[in-house]
């Protein structure tokens, strides 16, 4: 998200890159962009307005206009202002007091509330808890089996809801059965709910009274537009948030609501869910979000995801093969293997500074993967490791063993030897994206 | 009309509704008699629902169009916060209020009155496309609910589907998202509720092979309509709109000319994004037809403005709560009236 933001802005500090000293004048027209921008990425009025005050105030002050470097001060400022709007430091999740501890989950209708509360689960499972799932949506059709379906995909035990049961009753209940189960975290998804909905929200507010939850946590859809400030600061108002998880980050979505519903309740931002996958729930940094903004890439997120996801040790060996440039195809697999760990190439890319719209746009296929994994497979050790063996009859048989086609088999090796190459000369930033161009074009 | 809604209720799931012989004709009036009923109290509730937003935004903005004086710089600024916060979009806000800003520079007096009648149409001339009947002309008629995860397809289908129940259709469902957990079961639960059958494969099947099931049973049972519902995509994600296409290919292999119309749904809380859904969703298939969901919360889905406009689409229905005869037909003047203060 947020890639029309930062290229705007980046259009915006290009212009004014090139000025020795700005006048009044350069920093107005350089905050009408952002306000566009802004008002582009959704962001409410009125919190575009406060939010372009703010930078204007600092701008015209001394900092900007006598600076010497005036465009990158005026970067910093709005840089700064972000994170302030974002939130200082990203807020971890309460998981203080009696055990179990209760989580409320809140939203609208399809904002992503029952999938971000088995994420969530999953999330909480990885870290040593031992997380218990309530299904409390009596009324939308199927959405308990829905629950029940995902609990058992992220391994999490779920409370066995009676759909005739109130959700004030169920919350109850599933507590008490958290507790004999020794669950030290409930995790309950309520119902989707108007926010106008005085009676939904009364309900809500019920569940809260009776659960005390140590978090209330407000799933919002990163495409919703003005109106999530309306939305916001109801829920805030008459159940009373305690943070906000932002869902469906990776579309296309300029998700200006995050700096919306984070002006109007104070909220932070805790989660943000980026993918179909279970997994894809991240802890929300609102410093490397406002880095993202400007296209300053997020390395660290990209870092902390690799950790995750590749064996440390591996990855050692891997490292001191490239530096002695062995890379094989038995390293290639292995690679494969802890890519598809990663998530999808699309998403590792995003984070990578410098990597443009293009390569975000292109076409990739991640069942490719899979294909490229069974190639290997199906080779023997010997070839593995020198491929240079591979005749047209190893080709045959390797194809026949994959499911694949003597083509499929050479584009294989083709991309292979075209990584070598590349791993060779990978050296510096500019080496990074041209590998990253490389891989998806080798797909 | 209770007792017409309860009969019609009554009837055995799966059993075929006679053609109804009051059937209207497939161009206008499209409405039969106790569909008209519905349609009053339902379009009711929809103004009742954007009055309330309507007052909100008096309370916090004033009665811009109360007084009939001349408009000047900060009436417009009034008028742009207004626009903007319904998520008509800075772009099309622009293009709106540029005359009048013009005018207003130049010195040329322009009343609020002038001006709120000058954009009530401008903004009518947008949603002005060219509507095709509905349902589609075919037997059957092959419609895809289509849109990125959570605007409410499943629900919608479901109204869909009752409401040409109740103007005498035969009615078929096709579960095609095979993805998200439970939503088989979800659009089943709808189908017994509706009085539909729901044609469906295990989890996780190839949804094409759905579609190819489905559409072959409605070809050996006579269905009239089908409607199927896609697993929610979003519409970067390449995969999933290639799959999307190859359900496109299958319907048509089964039934030359299939899916007659793709109906891209629309949440009405939805910002500036809904214009990149219309468009990459555009690319991968033909879209014919736009359907607003949630417009009974505060949201005023302006967005719906700029993209029935951009792409040429006629919206159908607006969506107004979670009950299968929460559907109204879509009513440009009672919109634009409703986004206008």
């Amino acid at each position: 998200m947020f890639e029309n933001l930062s290229e705007r802005l980046e259009g915006v500090f290009q212009r004014l890159r090139g000025k020795g000293k700005l006048t009044k004048d350069d920093v107005e027209r350089g905050l009408r962009e952002v306000r566009l921008a802004l008002l582009e990425a959704d962001v409410n009025y009125r919190v575009v307005k406060n939010f372009v005050d703010r930078v204007r105030e600092r701008a015209l002050g001394a900092e900007v206009l006598e600076s010497l470097t005036p465009a990158q001060q005026l970067i910093k400022i709005v840089h700064e202002e972000l994170i302030r709007t974002l939130g200082e430091t990203p807020a971890p999740l309460d998981l203080g007091g009696s055990r179990p501890v209760p989580i409320l989950l809140v939203g609208l209708q399809g904002s992503g509330k029952t999938t971000t509360a088995a994420k969530l689960a999953l999330f909480l499972r990885k870290k040593g808890h031992r997380p218990y799932l309530v299904p409390a949506d009596v009324y939308r059709p199927a959405a308990i089996d829905q629950l029940k379906t995902l609990a058992e995909r992220v391994g999490v035990p779920v409370y066995d809801t009676d759909p005739t049961d109130n959700p004030v009753e169920i919350a109850k209940k599933a507590l008490a059965e958290a507790k004999a189960l020794g669950r030290d975290v409930a995790i309950i998804d309520t119902a989707g709910r108007l926010h106008i909905d005085e009676a939904m929200m009364t309900e809500a507010a019920a569940i809260k009274e009776t659960v005390s939850p140590r978090e209330v946590l407000l799933v919002a859809d990163a495409m919703t537009g003005q109106d999530a400030v309306n939305i916001a600061k109801s829920f805030h108002e008459k159940v009373g948030l305690t943070g906000v998880i932002l869902t469906k980050v990776e579309g296309d979505a300029r998700g200006g609501a995050a700096l919306s519903i984070r002006e109007v309740t104070g909220c932070p931002i805790k989660f943000i869910g980026t993918g179909e996958k279970l997994e894809a729930l991240e802890v929300f940094y609102p410093d490397r979000l406002a880095s993202r903004i400007l296209g300053m890439g997020d390395v660290l997120t990209l870092i902390e995801k690799a950790q995750e996801a590749f064996d440390l040790k591996k990855a050692r060996e891997l490292q001191e093969k490239l530096r002695r440039r062995e890379f094989t195809l038995e390293d290639l697999r292995e690679q494969i293997k802890q890519m598809r760990k990663l998530g999808s190439m699309q998403e590792v890319f995003s984070l990578l500074p410098g990597i443009g719209k293009k390569i975000k746009e292109m076409p990739f296929d991640e069942k490719e993967l899979v294909r490229m994994e069974a190639i290997i497979n199906s080779m023997t050790r010997q070839e593995r490791l020198n491929p240079r063996i591979i005749n047209a009859s190893r080709k045959r048989r390797i194809a026949r063993g994959s499911g694949t086609t003597v083509q499929e088999v050479n584009k294989l090796l083709k991309s292979y030897e075209e990584m070598r190459k590349l791993l060779k000369k990978a050296r510096g930033p500019r080496g990074l994206e041209r590998l990253a161009r490389r891989l998806l074009q080798a797909f | 009309m209770l007792k017409w809604f309860r009969r019609k209720k009554e009837e055995a799931p799966g059993t075929q509704p006679e053609r109804a012989p009051e059937k209207a004709p497939l161009s206008e009036p499209v409405i039969s008699q106790p569909q008209q009923e519905t349609k009053k109290n339902l379009w009711q509730k929809f103004k009742d629902g954007l009055s309330k937003t309507r007052e909100r935004l008096k309370d916090s903005l004033g009665e811009l169009f109360e007084i009939d004086r001349l408009v000047d710089q900060a009436f417009l600024e009034e008028l742009e916060e207004i626009l903007i916060t319904a998520d008509i979009g800075i772009e099309t806000v622009n293009r709106l209020l540029e005359p009048s800003r013009k005018k207003i520079l130049t010195g040329e007096p322009l009343k609020v009155s002038e001006l709120r009648r000058s954009l009530r149409e401008e903004m009518l001339q947008m949603l002005t496309v060219p509507t095709p009947p509905f349902p589609p002309e075919a037997s059957p008629a092959v419609i895809f609910f289509i849109g990125v995860n959570g605007v409410g397809k499943t629900t919608t289908l479901a109204k869909v589907a009752w409401h040409l129940k109740n103007r005498g259709f035969s009615v078929l469902a096709i579960a095609a998202d095979t993805f998200r957990a439970a939503a088989i079961e979800q659009l089943e639960t709808w189908g017994n509720r509706v009085g539909i059958e729901v044609i469906k494969q295990a989890p996780g099947a190839d949804p094409g092979a759905v579609v190819y099931q489905g559409l072959q049973a409605a070809k050996a049972r006579g269905t009239e309509v089908v409607l199927v519902d896609t697993a929610g995509r979003l519409h970067t994600k390449y995969n999933l709109m290639e799959e999307l296409k190859k359900m496109v290919r299958v319907a048509d292999k089964v039934i030359p000319g299939a899916p007659h119309e793709n109906i891209l749904v629309l949440d009405a809380t939805t910002g500036q994004n809904a214009v990149n859904q219309a468009k990459l969703f555009g690319e991968a298939v033909k879209l014919h037809s736009l359907i607003i969901t949630k417009m009974d919360g505060t949201a005023k889905g302006g967005i719906a403005v700029t993209v029935a406009h951009l792409f040429k689409l006629p919206i159908r229905f607006v969506g107004l709560g979670e009950k299968m005869e929460d559907l109204a037909p879509f009513e440009p003047k009672a919109f634009v009236d409703a986004l206008l203060p």
